[in-house]
């Protein structure tokens, strides 16, 4: 569970293909809970190596939902494996519940039953941040001339992009909980409520360039708080933004020099208490390198 | 106007669970002392439909209900009673009865859910008749005894009753930065947002 600042975690998401939900079930058998008719049925959205999600509706059909299931381990002693997962579930969604109070933007917790190792959250619409910077920066310019003629004027919605993410984590961390695995796919990017950009890809209305302007909208929502942990301390706070710089410079290496203006923001944010983690940032950095140059 | 069969999803398919509303009951006091006097016809949960705020705030507890009962780890004598206290977010049983169940004279608006399920002979229920009831039946034998107005278990029917006051007070909404960071012009906003925590509320109580 320790995420030591030299190796961010690389928990990567791989997405499951498109099988029907029938060809699944085979693949994996469903936790107890996911027996039971509805009206949809599960599908496996991904397979980290914690748990399994599912996508799935819950209370009423028009409700779709996450559920997370952390099987049990073979290889653990049963009483341990047992008591570890309900812990682990019930911590991420007492932390769950407790962002949604301070308002910070965290799904929020449909129903759990942490002894049998499963939590429903409140499904997410829309897209990974990653996916959307990537699919942002692959339509610009190839050509490396033209990039740096671009670079000058044409970064505003990403910049903006990047405000949100900062503002969003100085919200988290102010109520005192650190995510433990912050990088740009633990966050989504929720589509403004409005859903008329929906329709069609290329309405004739649209313009390319304002279908290029929304591609960045949206309200930045944290997810998966399965690595996360209560904590106040400024070296915590620094370690989740070192893990989330790292992250991010590995996965959107064009954009990495937009990442000041994310840690602009959270310092804006959070006030003085920002100034003092974002000094910290400095001392783990450093750390970090010492750290991999000794390896 | 008939019992309603609630759909809700992931629950067993041999559970059957019915709901109804209904407006301005004269006879609350009665009904209350047959759940006191544990009369084995009236199996009901009877929720005092002011603490509710939609239909997904009353899944939310019945879901609850319904897993501790297949889990076998019911926290009151039945189902019904497990679905009243479903409803809080602390673990009081006494005081939640007295907030989510019915108060003579003051509890106007009634909400009614009964469960029917295959039961284990262990768990042999008293009823007389070895008939499972039926949602005829049961139709029948509530507005037999219940004196008030059947309406349907909507949204819509469910907003007129809800007491926010209530509400608030009772999930602590108050102050709660959450909801108060939403415009009061966004009435809509704000009830969504106070639904969710509602319903987190409901799902982490105990943890």
């Amino acid at each position: 569970m320790d995420t030591s600042p030299s190796s961010p975690p690389t928990k990567k998401r791989k997405m499951a293909t498109d099988t029907t939900a029938a060809e699944q079930e085979h693949q994996f058998p469903l936790p107890a809970i996911l027996t039971h008719p509805s009206a949809t049925p599960p599908i496996l959205i991904t397979q980290g190596a914690e748990g399994r999600l599912y996508k799935t509706t819950f209370f009423s059909p028009n409700i779709p939902c996450a559920l997370k299931y952390r099987p049990p381990k073979p290889y653990r002693h049963p009483i341990l494996d047992a008591r570890l997962t309900k812990a682990r579930l019930a911590f991420e969604a007492k932390v769950l519940e407790r962002c949604r109070r301070e308002g910070v933007p965290v799904p929020a917790v449909y129903a759990q039953n942490a002894a049998a190792g499963w939590i429903a959250v409140e499904w997410i619409e829309g897209a990974p941040v990653r996916v959307k910077i990537n699919e942002w920066l692959g339509q610009r310019p190839k050509n490396e001339e033209e990039e740096k003629a671009a670079d000058a004027k044409d970064q505003g919605p990403l910049v903006e992009l990047m405000k949100r993410i900062g503002a969003a984590i100085a919200g988290l961390h102010r109520t005192g909980v650190v995510h433990g695995d912050l990088t740009t796919s633990n966050m989504m990017l929720r589509p403004p409520t409005r859903k008329t950009t929906r329709t069609t890809e290329q309405p004739n209305g649209v313009s390319e360039e304002e279908a290029k302007a929304k591609l960045l909208e949206g309200y930045v929502v944290i997810i998966d708080f399965g690595l996360a942990n209560q904590s106040q301390s400024d070296e915590d706070r620094a370690t989740d933004l070192y893990v989330l710089e790292r992250a991010f410079a590995s996965t959107h290496p064009r954009a990495e020099n937009l990442f000041e203006h994310l840690l602009e923001s959270y310092k804006q944010t959070f006030g003085k208490k920002g100034v003092s983690v974002l000094h910290k940032l400095e001392d783990v950095r450093m750390r970090g390198r010492k750290r991999s140059m000794i390896g | 106007m008939a019992l309603e069969t609630l759909q809700i999803e992931h629950v067993p398919s041999d559970h059957h669970v019915y709901a109804a509303l209904f407006r301005d009951v004269q006879n609350v006091d009665f009904l209350q002392a047959q759940l006191i006097g544990k009369n084995p016809e009236f199996e009901y949960a009877f929720i005092d439909a002011s603490v509710l705020i939609s239909r997904t705030h009353l899944f939310a507890a019945i879901f609850r209900a319904l897993n501790t009962l297949t889990e076998g780890t019911l926290q009151t004598p039945n189902v019904h009673s497990d679905i009243v206290i479903g409803l809080s977010p602390t673990n009081n049983i006494s005081e939640s009865y007295r907030r989510y169940g019915l108060t003579p004279f003051k509890t106007r608006d009634v909400l009614v859910i009964k469960v029917v399920y295959p039961k284990l002979s262990s768990e042999n229920s008293t009823i007389s008749s070895s008939e499972p009831p039926t949602p005829e039946s049961t139709w029948q034998h509530l507005t037999t005894h219940i004196q008030g107005t059947p309406v349907p278990v909507t949204d819509e029917e469910l907003a007129k009753s809800t007491d926010w006051a209530k509400v608030r007070k009772y999930y602590k909404l108050n102050g709660v930065p959450g909801v108060e960071r939403i415009d009061t012009a966004d009435e809509e906003g704000r009830r969504r947002e106070m639904e969710g925590l509602v319903v987190s509320g409901i799902a982490l109580r105990g943890l």
